[in-house]
């Protein structure tokens, strides 16, 4: 049976959940109280039937981007093509690499559009689409390990700095990563474009030979993953500090990379206890404690 | 009520509770990480479903995407939940107290639910089926698998009865014809097709909110009406581009040329002889025998009614359409030089009234009604004095629903209702192997009302009690519902 979608207002009576299917939105405005209310409706009134029309190009959207490969037609599925689109050339991507900020975008600029608002955010599991009038600014809590969440620094953004969107990728998420990084953070332009780059990112944090890596088909984890029966990571056995500077060293390169073509304006990468950070990028301890290099039971 | 029969392939299953529509293996979830496949059944990890209305004391109101234009935007309002009694459980034989007897308050006033399952020894569902095809003669024996389950009953304007179930099939006709009935009336009210077969009759595969399927064709639509009724409606659409219509139904044809509509408008005679025995002018019944091909009735080829027209008064060229009483099946003819009907192809003029007369049907349905008596001990589970528990309900001070659905109940002794399967959640019906059905029932009053009739007042949990420690599954109030605490706030759909 097709379970409704939800609005589900939380329990400290400001922000609200929006919930339909595997997407869940966490919203929060900031602004005179008729226009937060407005924002939220307009949101509540975008998301509905959003999923639907997702799903109907579901298999363009799980399938690589490449010269040849079809261009969607939703505006969300469009954007999420767009997003992926640079990095189509040297590597394997799918549009569903920035499907959580795309759908982030499209709500937050339901809700921008609809009344005049200080702040707003739409965080859709980690990757977060912001609005900043004129002067304000938000900080945003850094976790390195979405499974055991503890704030290891924070990412202030000020209304002056190009970045509206926030990611977070690694391999505890709800997706499968083809790298090694318990996280990465990227800060960009467009939530969907930071969605995008920190796959890529953390794709590139790997020691692709390591022997004592697992790695397993996505498509025996999910028989419907975009990624197909491409090895993806299950386990990391602890990694001595040449070898884990090795890998964080991989995706730095990559993130120097986007950062210099202007796709994305910072990035925070998380292997095992060690943070490198690259960028504009707020206070981050640069290593944490050692229970953290704990082996991932 | 939808079929939550999961797709397969392999070992996988096909979750349909979102668009994504996944495959998930065994032992893995879907990617919203909440439904799950746990050894082939889908499952949303849970057993007792409990309606949001909204959340009371100050928790967040659970409102829905698809009424989000109706939603003000605001992030705190007050509501409530309503436990329902599937999952419940039963105590039968009911002389302990129910499973659940959960109070909470609406607007002030303390209310009492008392929830359980019902064992329904003396149960079955009506069926109505919107088709004119003839299923069979009233009384005829309707089968599940072979066995009789039931009987064609009286037919309605428009659709044809089914009375199935009842305590005389379930435990009064032995065990197989106890378990086929079970099973039958079983997947009836949890929303799965049946076949049933009625003797000398056709073969209908019945789904509750689904259109019926006879003997293989898919029923479409509902007739316009009767097929004298079909040409008082059309016959200012016909007049001028057509000299003759007969409109084919197995109740009562009717003949354009010399019903009174056509007099009217001036219609000429046409010299039309017809079939069958004539009623009033331009009303015919009993043109052919009932069955399954034009308006209900066994015609194949329409022209089968018709004798030969009447030389004195009929010419070559008259311009005739015949057509059923759904416009599903219709034919347009010339006369010749002989007066013998050619068929031609529609002219463009009729084309449209025939697609007048198929927009003027409605979808095709059927609908199943459970209904079952609440006697004896169930009773018991609610009061330590039974009958004060019926009386209550006559005197409408106690409130009876189905799964959180609105029911009907019948007048006279007993606590007898009747329920839209449909409007309670998705497989809410069991079965116990008496062969009986088990239903959810819940009754709601006021705190004083039930300690007034002899509640088990030592029994009372609170709502926020029940919820906090069942790990209920949470569903939205059906669409249309009334809420069961304040039943008199919705619009009353029913009976």
């Amino acid at each position: 049976m097709r379970e409704p979608p939800l609005i589900r207002p939380l329990a400290d009576g400001r922000r609200v959940h929006l919930h339909d299917g595997p997407i869940d939105l966490i919203l929060e405005a900031w602004g005179p109280p008729a226009a937060v209310r407005a924002a939220y409706r307009a949101a509540a009134v975008r998301m509905n039937g959003l999923l639907d029309e997702l799903c109907l190009e579901l298999a363009i959207l799980r399938a690589p981007v490449g010269d040849l490969s079809p261009v969607p037609a939703g505006p969300v599925a469009r954007r999420m093509h767009q997003a992926v689109q640079p990095y189509a050339a040297d590597c394997f991507i799918t549009p569903m690499a920035a499907v959580a900020g795309a759908v982030a975008e499209a709500v937050l600029a339901a809700m921008v559009h609809s009344a005049p608002l200080d702040r707003a955010y739409v965080n859709n599991g980690g990757d977060i689409a912001l609005h900043l009038a004129p002067g304000e600014s938000f900080t945003s809590g850094i976790v390195d390990r979405p499974d055991q969440p503890s704030l290891i620094g924070t990412a202030r953004v000020e209304a002056r700095d190009a970045v509206r969107g926030i990611a977070t990728s690694g391999r505890h998420g709800r997706s499968f990563s083809l790298g090694i990084a318990d996280a990465v953070t990227i800060l960009a332009a467009g939530a969907a474009d930071a969605d995008a780059a920190a796959t890529i990112v953390a794709n590139a944090v790997d020691l692709p030979d390591h022997p004592d890596i697992v790695r397993v088909p996505a498509d025996s984890l999910d028989p419907d993953s975009d990624l197909g029966s491409r090895l993806v990571t299950r386990d990391v056995p602890l990694l001595p500090a040449a070898e884990r500077d090795r890998a964080l060293h991989g995706g730095l390169r990559r993130a120097a990379g986007l950062i210099s073509a202007g796709r994305i304006v910072a990035a925070s990468l998380h292997l095992q206890g060690v943070t490198r950070t690259i960028g504009l990028f707020g206070q981050i301890d640069q290593e944490t404690e050692p229970v953290r290099r704990m082996h991932h039971a | 009520m939808p079929d939550t029969t999961p797709v397969t392939d392999g070992d996988k299953i096909r979750c349909d509770a979102c668009p994504v529509m996944c495959f998930i293996k065994p032992g893995a979830t879907g990617a919203c990480d909440r439904y799950m496949n746990d050894a082939g059944d889908l499952v949303r990890i849970d057993p007792h479903v409990i309606l949001d209305r909204a959340v009371d004391r100050g928790e967040p109101v659970v409102q829905f995407l698809e009424r989000a234009e109706d939603w003000d935007g605001d992030p705190v309002k007050a509501g409530g939940r309503f436990v329902t009694a599937i999952g419940a459980g039963t105590t039968y034989p009911d002389y302990k107290p129910a499973p659940f007897i959960v109070s909470s308050q609406i607007d002030g006033v303390d209310m009492v639910t008392v929830v359980t399952e019902g064992i329904f020894s003396y149960c079955g569902v009506k069926v109505k089926i919107d088709t004119d095809r003839h299923l069979g003669s009233e009384r005829a024996p309707v089968r599940a698998k072979g066995e009789m389950i039931g009987h064609v009953t009286t037919g309605e304007y428009g659709s044809q009865m089914l009375s199935l179930g009842g305590v005389n099939h379930l435990t009064g006709g032995g065990k197989k014809q106890g378990r086929a009935t079970c099973d039958a009336i079983l997947d009836l009210c949890n929303g799965k097709p049946v076949e049933l077969t009625v003797d000398d009759g056709a073969t209908v595969l019945v789904q509750a909110g689904k259109p019926p399927v006879v003997n293989g064709v898919l029923e479409e639509r509902m007739r316009v009406g009767c097929g004298s009724a079909t040409i008082g409606m059309f016959a200012q659409q016909w007049f001028g581009k057509v000299d003759e219509v007969v409109v084919i139904d197995d109740h009562i044809t009717g003949v354009l040329s010399e019903h009174q509509a056509g007099k009217v408008l001036g219609v000429k005679e046409t010299g039309i002889r017809m079939t069958g025995r004539r009623s009033t002018p331009g009303r015919y019944f009993e043109v052919a025998h009932p069955g399954t091909g034009w308006g209900g009735t066994a015609i194949l080829d329409p022209l089968s009614i018709l004798g030969a027209f009447d030389p004195k008064i009929a010419w070559a060229g008259l311009r005739m359409l015949m057509i059923s009483t759904t416009g599903e099946q219709h034919a347009y003819y010339e006369l010749d030089g002989a007066l013998k009907p050619v068929a031609r192809d529609l002219p463009a003029a009729l084309a449209e009234s025939v697609e007048r007369v198929k927009e003027n049907c409605e979808p095709a349905l059927s609908t199943v009604l459970f209904m079952g008596g609440a006697g004896g001990s169930l009773r018991a589970g609610v009061t330590e004095n039974p009958v004060r528990l019926t009386r209550s309900v006559k005197d409408a001070l106690t409130y009876v629903t189905c799964g959180g659905a609105p029911v009907y109940v019948w007048p006279g002794g007993g606590i007898t209702f009747m329920v839209d399967v449909t409007r309670v959640p998705s497989n809410a019906f069991g079965y116990v192997p008496t062969p009986a059905l088990v239903a959810p029932i819940e009754f709601t009053m006021r705190l004083e009302d039930y300690a007034a009739l002899g509640g088990h007042m030592d029994h009372l949990r609170p709502l926020d009690q029940v919820l906090a420690g069942e790990g209920g599954r949470k569903l939205p109030q059906l669409d249309g519902n009334p809420w069961p605490l304040a039943p008199s706030d919705s619009k009353r759909s029913h009976g």
